[in-house]
């Protein structure tokens, strides 16, 4: 393994011009990994179609096709009970998002910047929740809610929700800031700056792109998100994927397969713009 | 290393480029205090104090809440969980890990490397981003979507009916759930090998294709190993989130599939209501899942160590 150490050190952006392209000429046959991968494109994508194809289904039993019909849509819309879950749901996940923007960005730039004793262990907490799995953590914080008499409400899921969040945003935010120029402050501070304008002026507008993508991606977790919110809500409170695991589990519903299709364009799009915000910022630095 | 630029000093300079303005002990601990007390406490209030709750709680056995009454500490939530029926529920839990973990591993593979190496330079990031889209998505709705084309008179049937063949029903089954598993973490596993394929020095392969190699040894003996750490970390990813995986098993997998995450479940939601049970129950699968990160750090390290 000792010789190939200097090969992998070397640079592994492959843009050199040396770099091989693609795999020795000799080598390439007609690939089966091309139609491994073709059928599980088919595998991912056809969960997502057969929801489509039924929620434009016009029969109930939604077995065979028997006509192109909107009526699960119409039938979603006026569902108050859906609304509501879905007015629940936005509200814990923005409420949820904005705290968690903060204090994980704050967390990120703080342990970028300080060195101090129980570092490791600070860091090493902040990363379990995208360890431990839902479940333990739902059950957790029912137990100290519980154990503290404190009534769960929608603040209940919402501070339950924070944790989980900072833990994605701090993630996608350091990362960010290890690949950035520490000079850029530093000159901000020569300049004259108190060290809060260098933080709102420079590492701010810096940092952006990875909060908002980081926010994204905290967003879809927390509208997702059912075992934390079971565990957390108050009678009061009701999220969409818990109103959907209770419908759900009484068998297929028509109108949960239009619901399914909003829901899933609606994440699809919060997924592309995340990338694409990332995406246009790596190019950015590149290119800058 | 070499990417950097000559300019730059060593990143320590960074605190101390600023030496005409010495600060006082307040402001220098203002800074830190600021910045990571507030994430710290929340922390620390609704993660850390929570989970050392569940661990005490685990200690009591049979706690139920509103019972007034409470027991003294013992190991009997434990000693629970060693009867055939709870100690079957866990090793059905971790083998449905271990083979979404492995199915994950060889229908993954094969596509991280096409879109890695094979597939048009272009084409790879769309080709990666469309590929793990569907895991933006709820995991409910995909299961959800699961029952859809596997129960009886679901999608599955009508295909099977057109063609002439028998019907099957795999749904409420444990094909259902390792189905609906590895549909669930495939891109995960996609993506962190994609990662580690994506930096694979295609230089090695031209010099062993170059010294006489077959495909298959350079896969076995260049790819392979040089994607080891993406491979184990690929793994541990999909081993941990599928063993604490709830709703799968929950919609996919009827009455026949019981798993830990749905014995926790119904100690606290569902009837069962024995929360001392649940907690020690929790405590396992927090420990399985440090368990298995710890082998992984540990054999991570070693496989730093043999490449210096």
């Amino acid at each position: 393994m000792s010789d190939s150490k200097a090969a992998r050190t070397t640079p592994a952006s492959p843009i050199g011009p040396t770099a091989p392209a693609a795999l020795p000429s000799r080598w390439q046959l007609p690939s089966w990994q091309l139609g491994l991968t073709l059928v599980m494109f088919g595998f991912m994508y056809l969960p997502v179609l057969v929801l489509a194809f039924f929620s434009v289904n016009e029969s109930r039993f939604s077995a065979q096709w028997t006509g192109f019909s909107l009526r699960w849509y119409q039938q979603m819309l006026g569902d108050r009970r859906i609304l509501a879950a879905l007015q629940d749901s936005l509200s814990v996940a923005i409420i949820s998002v904005i705290i968690a923007s903060v204090l994980g960005t704050l967390m990120a730039v703080g342990l970028s910047r300080y060195e101090f004793r129980g570092k490791g262990l600070y860091r090493g907490i902040s990363y379990l929740p995208l360890i431990i799995p839902d479940i333990a953590i739902a059950v957790a914080t029912l137990v100290f809610l519980a154990s503290l008499a404190v009534p769960l409400s929608l603040w209940t899921v919402v501070s339950a929700h924070v944790v989980f969040c900072i833990a994605y945003i701090a993630v996608v935010v350091s990362t960010r800031l290890s690949g950035l120029d520490p000079h850029l402050q530093e000159a901000a501070l020569d300049l004259g700056a108190t060290p809060t304008q260098a933080f709102i002026k420079v590492l701010l507008p810096e940092l952006m792109p990875a909060i908002v993508s980081g926010g994204l991606l905290a967003f879809v977790l927390s509208m997702d998100d059912l075992l934390i919110s079971s565990f957390t809500a108050g009678g009061g409170t009701t999220t969409l994927p818990m109103e959907i695991f209770s419908r759900v589990r009484t068998g297929v519903r028509p109108d949960i397969n239009a619901l399914s299709v909003v829901l899933i364009l609606g994440s699809g799009a919060i997924a592309f713009m995340a990338e694409f915000i990332r995406y246009r910022s790596d190019q950015n630095r590149l290119n800058g | 290393m070499t990417t950097q630029l000559p300019l730059s000093p060593p990143p320590e300079s960074a605190d101390e480029g600023r030496g005409d303005r010495p600060p006082g002990w307040l402001s220098k601990l203002l800074g830190p205090l600021l910045l990571l007390a507030p994430a710290g406490v929340w922390l620390l209030l609704l993660l850390v104090v929570p989970t050392v709750m569940i661990l005490e709680l685990s200690l009591i056995p049979g706690f139920r809440p509103g019972t007034g009454t409470v027991s003294p500490y013992g190991l009997g939530n434990f000693l629970t969980i060693f009867q055939p029926l709870y100690l079957r529920v866990i090793a059905r839990s971790i083998l449905f890990a271990v083979l979404c973990t492995l199915f994950c591993l060889l229908l993954g593979f094969p596509v991280a490397y096409w879109i890695a190496i094979l597939s048009p330079r272009r084409w790879r990031n769309l080709l990666l981003v469309s590929f793990v889209l569907p895991l933006w998505t709820s995991s409910l709705l995909r299961s959800y979507a699961w029952i859809t084309i596997l129960r009886p008179s679901g999608v599955l049937n009508g295909v099977l009916g057109l063609v002439g063949a028998p019907r099957v029903d795999i749904l409420n089954t444990q094909l259902s759930v390792m189905i609906g598993l590895v549909y669930n973490f495939l891109p995960y596993m996609v993506l962190i090998l994609y990662a580690s394929l994506e930096k694979l020095d295609l230089r090695l392969l031209e010099a062993a294709a170059d010294l006489g190699a077959t495909p298959r040894e350079g896969f076995v003996k260049v790819t392979v190993p040089q994607t080891l750490p993406g491979i184990a970390a690929g793994c541990l990813l999909v081993f941990i989130t599928s063993l604490g995986d709830f709703v799968v098993p929950e919609l996919l997998g009827g009455a026949s599939s019981m798993t830990m995450a749905r014995l926790i479940y119904n100690q606290f939601l569902g009837a069962t209501r024995n929360w001392g049970f649940g907690s020690a129950l929790s405590m396992i699968l927090i420990l399985a899942v440090s368990v298995s990160i710890a082998l992984l750090l540990k054999y991570g390290d070693r496989d730093v160590e043999k490449t210096v």
